[in-house]
């Protein structure tokens, strides 16, 4: 929906391994390179194990990539030192996945906002910090009485409202947003995803929304990418993709999702088969032990992005 | 930065945009919630609230400050001395004159108590605060940092509990000579390795939590991210260790006492005299009973004022 | 009329807690005809899950059963002895829960495990309990039985586990299956499979099933009758076409406004309902739903509604219900 293409954020064959032991290791992100445009919703998505939350920490350097180069606007972060990266930090902040935990039991909610502001320096004394909060509480709906509350006295929703009252508190001009709905109710969703989009919309800040709900991700992204065992199958346009998926999984991930409407009960092809491990990923294709469509190709030879049909993907077969 | 404003607190309400600085009546509205609210839950009122929700863990600690006044006034308040024998008088059982009676030598055990509390009370207190401290640091940076210092620190722990606590003791306290400041140094000594254990185990799981993956997000330094995040919630282990490690720490001097190293006769302490009271349980059995009653009764009291303080440092128990 | 399996009547499990009784299911009165899917669909704290709870029997202090009667095949499951009622768990009804990874025992292999419910129920031996759990792990699609049956819960996947958590529930044919949150935590083209593969074992054996989601869209596409929860009652019920095209209660409109599915409009706000699930100690005095509710008047405010007839199955908690359903007579 925005029209700047400046690129915010790039990572080029991004590797993160998880050593298990000494021959082992768990292949969260293999070789993935992508761009983030300054304003946008990409949203990643995938099942367990596809590595799409591992991606996210890669990019914000929560994690330290095994291999592979990270770019913030121009400037290769993932090859900085600490003290070096401090100053990137603050521009770009994460929102968990889980209210329940994503929150210190034992701080009150001034002070889990205040956290950020506080470790930066940001306002002047501590009443000055605490205004700040209470401005931060109002802007994502939480009411300003309930300051010296503690975490386990609000509901899911209200929790999560706090996480995001933390993540833009330092005014970063990219928040990950780590599956932020998924643990919430059906009605407290929509009201988390309306208060996403209305903040991202008056502060012009950009998104990587993960998620492994393709109907919620419709909603707020631009743009999608498409993950499975680490590697990407398919990136594009969500208009393009949503209407017309090309790659085998993207489809079978869309047909899965159960329709709120009892009138539509067809039958519809279900990917058979098991997830498979990312300790021990196919391969060729990763996806062939599940696609019913591959070849002695898909077997033995990896796929690489290319274009069709104004997006990319990976697939032998995709026209 | 612009943020939208809701016009009432809540979803779904209608929303106005504003743009920074906002509103003066906004402001005015903040500062006025912010003078009301005044500052979160001060000790004073943590201690209030104990106060009120229980009782049992107040009076456990009445009884341990006047258990403290005692054995600082302790000249004040018996006519005898420690070691004041009345060799007329062994073995007496409790009567107006020897409110407790009084041991083989014809000594008050009333005022060995007294005498005898200031050794104990100090050495149970005293070097578990020292070895908690030490054990609590040593484990949360070893359990926060991992790699070679987690491999120093939990070698060094180890080499400390492999051996028998007390040979180790005694060979401090030869090496130190004789002195309370020794037994203090000995008993922290000896009781680091298994605090830091402790400490370290629930670091290694509060370190995987999402609240701490947060504070890494935000920016904030490991040190910090230890005394914020992980030291609060180590607290409720802490006191229950606390309140292990006092009886055993009294119980600790007890032992190097009988065996001849620690506090040495005529001076008096509560395990001292409880060892020596063992040959005469028949025909004088206030003698250990008194002392051991003693030693109950700080136990215990410790033991509920650690509930109380635990229950009223947990924020779910907080009633708002 | 359909023969009914289970009839849950007035149903009233409460939890006595030292703050107060919290009224967790108030008066829930549920019938799931024989080879029947019913839906239970409500959100977190509505009660579904005590419900399923309630009729097994599994509801641990301070929760109990207060009232009510659950008939199963006319025989009251609630007036039942310890012994009675281990007997009847397992054999005539069985239960599947949202995390199979719990559920089992994690130290004994998962074929151990089937054959122990088989062994419980049934007087075989240990070989012929073995052949059974084969069966039965074909039956559920499981591949490789054999391999599997060796296998521990950790060193399956979660698709695989919660098959293996079906098969024992399916393994002493009950007459009812009690699914909470099934799929929950499956990915989804692996809740594709076990939806598909729950269907199909309530189609081939003519089990009933009692289907607990918060999914609005597994609802959809499983149930046959589906009864809308809300704060500890049933706040509507009805076939599932009447409640998906003609909701009448205005929790259940909302509901079904606000699920995000591939056809939502992309621009604009998400439709919510606004506010938070109410303390189930402090509810209102009135309908529980009023303070959210976009449509309450002032009877709604100070009266609590009864459970109103529309027709057809079709009933709601509501005032303004029976109020239109009149002008359209």
């Amino acid at each position: 929906m925005s029209e700047q293409k400046n690129v915010l954020l790039r990572c080029e064959h991004l590797v993160k391994e998880f050593p298990l032991d000494r021959k082992r290791a768990v292949h969260a992100v293999s070789d993935v390179s992508l761009e983030i445009y300054e304003g946008e919703c990409l949203a990643v998505v995938g099942e367990s194990g596809c590595g799409k939350s591992t991606l996210g920490r890669a990019l914000i350097q929560l994690h330290k990539p095994t291999s592979g180069k990270v770019y913030y606007k121009g400037e290769e972060i993932s090859a900085m030192k600490p003290a070096q990266f401090a100053p990137y930090r603050r521009q770009m902040q994460m929102i968990f996945q889980d209210p329940y935990a994503s929150l210190d039991p034992r701080m009150t909610v001034r002070d889990i906002i205040a956290e950020p502001l506080v470790t930066h320096k940001v306002c002047g004394d501590r009443e000055a910090v605490t205004k700040r909060v209470l401005e931060l509480m109002t802007a994502v709906g939480v009411p300003g009485e309930f300051l010296y509350r503690y975490p386990h006295q609000f509901s899911g929703g209200q929790r999560q409202r706090i996480g995001i009252a933390r993540a833009i508190a330092l005014d970063p001009s990219l928040v990950i947003c780590d599956e932020p709905v998924s643990a919430l109710d059906v009605s407290v969703q929509s009201q988390v995803l309306n208060l996403l989009k209305d903040i991202q919309a008056a502060s012009g800040l950009t998104y990587v929304f993960i998620s492994h709900d393709l109907s919620v991700v419709r909603f707020i992204s631009d743009r999608v990418c498409v993950m499975f065992l680490g590697k990407i199958c398919e990136i594009g346009d969500s208009a393009t993709i949503y209407s017309r998926p090309v790659h085998p999984y993207t489809q079978f991930l869309m047909n899965a999702i159960p329709v709120p409407d009892p009138h539509r009960r067809e039958e519809r092809a279900i990917l058979q088969g098991e997830l498979p491990s990312p300790i021990d990923p196919p391969k060729g294709c990763r996806f062939h032990t599940r696609c019913p469509y591959a070849t002695e190709e898909c077997r033995t030879r990896e796929p690489e992005l290319r274009e069709v049909d104004g997006r990319m993907v990976a697939c032998h077969h995709a026209e | 930065m612009k943020i939208r404003k809701t016009a009432k607190s809540g979803p779904g309400a209608a929303v106005q945009e504003t743009a920074c600085p906002d509103t003066a009546a906004a402001q005015q509205e903040r500062e006025a919630l912010v003078a009301q609210l005044g500052e979160s839950d001060t000790f004073l009122d943590k201690m209030r609230r104990m106060a009120s929700d229980n009782k049992l863990a107040v009076v456990s600690a009445v009884v341990i400050v006047l258990f403290i006044l005692l054995a600082l006034f302790a000249p004040l308040l018996t006519p005898y001395d420690f070691d004041e024998m009345d060799l007329l008088a062994r073995l007496a059982p409790p009567s107006a004159k020897h409110l407790f009676g009084t041991d083989e030598l014809g000594r008050d055990v009333l005022t060995r108590l007294l005498y005898g509390a200031r050794v104990s009370l100090a050495v149970g207190i005293i070097p578990t605060i020292v070895s908690m401290l030490i054990g609590a640091v040593l484990g949360m940076i070893s359990g926060y940092i991992g790699g070679a210092v987690d491999a120093v620190i939990m070698r060094l722990a180890d080499v400390m509990l492999s051996f028998p606590s007390l040979l180790l003791a005694m060979v401090i306290m030869y090496t130190l000579g004789d002195g309370i400041v020794s037994i203090f140094i000995a008993l922290a000594v000896t009781n680091w390795a298994s605090v830091a254990r402790v400490v370290r185990s629930e670091t290694l799981s509060l370190r995987e939590t999402e609240y701490v993956e947060a504070a890494r997000s935000i920016g904030v330094r490991d040190f910090a991210i230890i005394f914020r995040h992980i030291l609060p919630n180590c607290i409720p282990s802490l006191i229950v260790l606390f309140t292990l490690n006092v009886p055993a720490a009294i119980l600790s001097e007890s032992s190097l006492s009988f065996l001849g190293i620690g506090v040495q006769l005529p001076n008096s302490s509560w395990g001292l005299m409880v060892n020596m009271g063992r040959s005469f349980l028949y025909n004088a059995p206030w003698m250990s009973l008194v002392p051991s009653a003693a030693i109950m009764l700080v136990v215990l009291a410790f033991n509920f004022l650690g509930d109380g303080l635990r229950d009223v440092l947990d924020p779910h128990l907080k009633n708002s | 009329m359909e023969q009914m399996l289970l009839e849950i009547n007035h149903l009233k499990s409460y939890f006595f807690t030292r703050k107060g009784v919290s009224p967790a299911v108030d008066d829930v009165s549920i019938r799931v005809p024989k080879g029947k899917i019913v839906g239970i669909v409500g959100e977190s704290g509505c009660g579904k899950s005590m419900t399923a709870k309630s009729v097994m029997d599994l509801l641990k202090y301070p929760g109990r059963v207060v009232e009510g009667e659950i008939l199963l095949e006319g025989r009251d499951l609630t007036k039942l002895s310890a012994k009675e009622k281990r007997k009847v768990r397992g054999e005539d009804v069985s239960m599947i829960f949202q995390e199979p990874m719990t559920s089992l025992n994690p130290v004994v292999k998962v074929g151990k495990q089937v054959r122990e419910a088989i062994l419980i129920h049934q007087k075989t031996d240990k070989a012929e309990a073995k052949k059974r759990v084969l069966e039965v792990f074909r039956e559920v699609g499981i591949s490789e039985p054999e391999k599997r049956y060796d296998c521990y819960p950790h060193e399956l996947s979660g698709g695989l586990r919660q098959r293996v958590m079906i098969a024992m529930a399916m393994v002493c044919r009950p007459k009812l299956m009690i699914a909470d949150e099934p799929t929950t935590a499956l990915d989804v083209t692996i809740e594709a499979q076990i939806l598909k593969l729950i269907k199909n074992l309530c189609a081939t054996t003519g089990m009933s099933c009692l289907l607990i989601s918060h999914n609005l869209g597994v609802i959809a596409q499983m149930c046959d009758y589906v009864y809308v929860m809300y704060a500890g009652k049933i706040v509507e019920q009805g076939d599932v076409y009447t409640i998906f095209d003609r909701a009448s209660h205005p929790y259940t409109k909302g509901l079904l406004a606000s699920v995000i599915h591939l056809d939502t409009p992309q621009t604009g706000h998400l439709s919510t309902i606004p506010g938070v699930v109410p303390n189930l100690m402090h509810l209102p005095a009135g309908c529980a739903f009023c303070g959210r509710c976009q449509e309450a008047v002032g009877r709604c405010r100070a009266e609590k509604p009864e459970l109103y007839e529309l027709g057809n199955g079709h009933a709601s908690r509501c005032f303004l219900s029976i109020e239109s359903e009149a002008i359209h007579e």
